[in-house]
């Protein structure tokens, strides 16, 4: 199993480097998104930097979830049926997918928060928990798109109800990231936000290794 | 006397709404190459996926490969089975050497294999071609390319020869007497019969989800 996580996870990586549907068009509108918003409330300096962490976790869950979608367009049913065959567990499946999303969430983070502390300019104390809070904040919403995606395909949607279904769910994990933010802004320890996001996180991968297989067969 | 490569008693397959499949009875012995006729819609992409044990019947029992569909005895003989649909099974991004490669990979066989494949089928010249760059022809060679490295024991066709040159039909028929050579079996799945009458041994006729048996 770990061979095919391993294969398929490169393959993913490769298709969305020859693709860029990440690098190119869902990070520059992340950016934009980030853009206007100060466009839209004025130069209030003091609002922008009391907002800014929350936009910025807002922007990567939602855009996050767009993230986790592009699977679905490039695995269809064809290839999924010739991974079934080669007998390409769906839990290989499940991890690969959520790997590759949670790559392409960082790096999606890693751009929109340069982007934060260019126009936000947030005062953040302690930002080294930065490197632990948003790949941890970035697997779980990688898991919880993925999850989605195979629960939509089985309701035979999957492009169009998978973020319904996946932004409500992501939502205690926007709560718990922006808390340990806020937490930094005001100088107090986060453990507990860091931790309660890695228990979400392992809850979630132990979900869509142990659903992934009934989800296939629905 | 050898076991039956597909054996089907009073299958039937429900999709949300209504049957698609009803009281599916059908065998198909080593050596035999099957064509499925119907109109659109009649249900033989879903018999074939059926026979690919990627549907689950809801009534009726069978065998594939000796493996008894709903179980998990499916797992162990998916390996043996090969399946072409009317949808192309290649990631778009990546060349179509990648993406047999990719497939040797996950079997666990050599990519020499996968490349040896390609210049069976005739894509010698494309291997490095990005499959979003390549004909409709050319992908369904690729297709083929990935039965060619895994002979399979069950060969399922899904409309197949849509979109294939003379030579690349010669390819499909090579193929499939290969199959029934080796003692496996095929199916071929159409509705146009003409165009595939000449790669079957034998034909049963779907209509409305029920298999009417052999074709005129």
């Amino acid at each position: 199993m770990i061979r095919h996580v391993r294969v398929l996870l490169a393959a993913h990586m490769r298709d969305e480097r020859r693709a860029g549907e990440v690098g190119l068009v869902i990070i520059p509108f992340g950016v934009v998104a980030l853009l206007v918003i100060p466009m839209a409330v004025g130069i209030d300096t003091p609002l922008l930097d009391r907002i800014g962490p929350g936009l910025f976790w807002t922007v990567l869950v939602l855009f996050g979830v767009v993230v986790t979608q592009r699977q679905s367009a490039t695995v269809g049913d064809a290839r999924r049926d010739v991974l079934t065959l080669l007998g390409v567990d769906p839990a290989a499946r499940f991890a690969a997918a959520a790997l590759a999303a949670t790559i392409l969430l960082v790096v999606f983070a890693a751009a929109i928060a340069l982007v934060t502390v260019v126009l936000y300019d947030p005062a953040i104390a302690g930002a080294a928990w930065l490197a632990l809070l948003v790949p941890l904040a970035c697997a779980g919403i990688a898991m919880v798109g993925t999850i989605a995606v195979a629960v939509a395909g089985g309701l035979g949607s999957r492009s169009s109800l998978a973020p319904l279904l996946a932004v409500p769910i992501a939502v205690p994990i926007l709560l718990a990231a922006a808390q340990a933010t806020e937490g930094l802004r005001a100088g107090a320890g986060i453990l507990r936000w860091i931790l309660l996001l890695a228990v979400v996180d392992v809850v979630l991968a132990l979900a869509g290794v142990l659903t992934a297989r009934p989800l296939e067969e629905s | 006397m050898s076991l039956p490569v597909v054996s089907l008693e009073g299958v039937a397959v429900r999709r949300p709404g209504a049957l698609v499949l009803r009281q599916v009875t059908l065998h198909l012995d080593p050596g035999e190459s099957l064509g499925v006729f119907g109109a659109n819609g009649s249900g033989k992409t879903t018999l074939l996926r059926v026979l690919a044990t990627l549907l689950r019947p809801v009534a009726g029992a069978g065998t594939v490969l000796g493996a008894r569909l709903g179980t998990t005895e499916v797992e162990v003989v998916r390996p043996r089975i090969g399946l072409v649909g009317h949808e192309p099974a290649l990631a778009p991004h990546l060349t179509l050497a990648e993406n047999l490669h990719l497939i040797a990979d996950l079997a666990g066989i050599a990519r020499a294999r996968a490349d040896a494949a390609l210049v069976d089928v005739g894509l010698a010249g494309a291997v490095d071609r990005r499959v979003v760059h390549c004909s409709n022809g050319m992908r369904r060679r690729a297709e083929f390319a990935r039965i060619v490295m895994r002979p399979p024991d069950l060969l399922l066709l899904d409309e197949a020869h849509l979109g294939l040159d003379p030579e690349a039909a010669r390819l499909v028929a090579h193929v499939i007497a290969g199959v029934t050579a080796r003692g496996g079996a095929a199916v071929v799945v159409s509705h146009e019969r003409e165009r595939v009458a000449a790669l079957i041994s034998r034909s049963v006729r779907v209509h409305d989800g029920v298999v009417t048996g052999e074709a005129a």
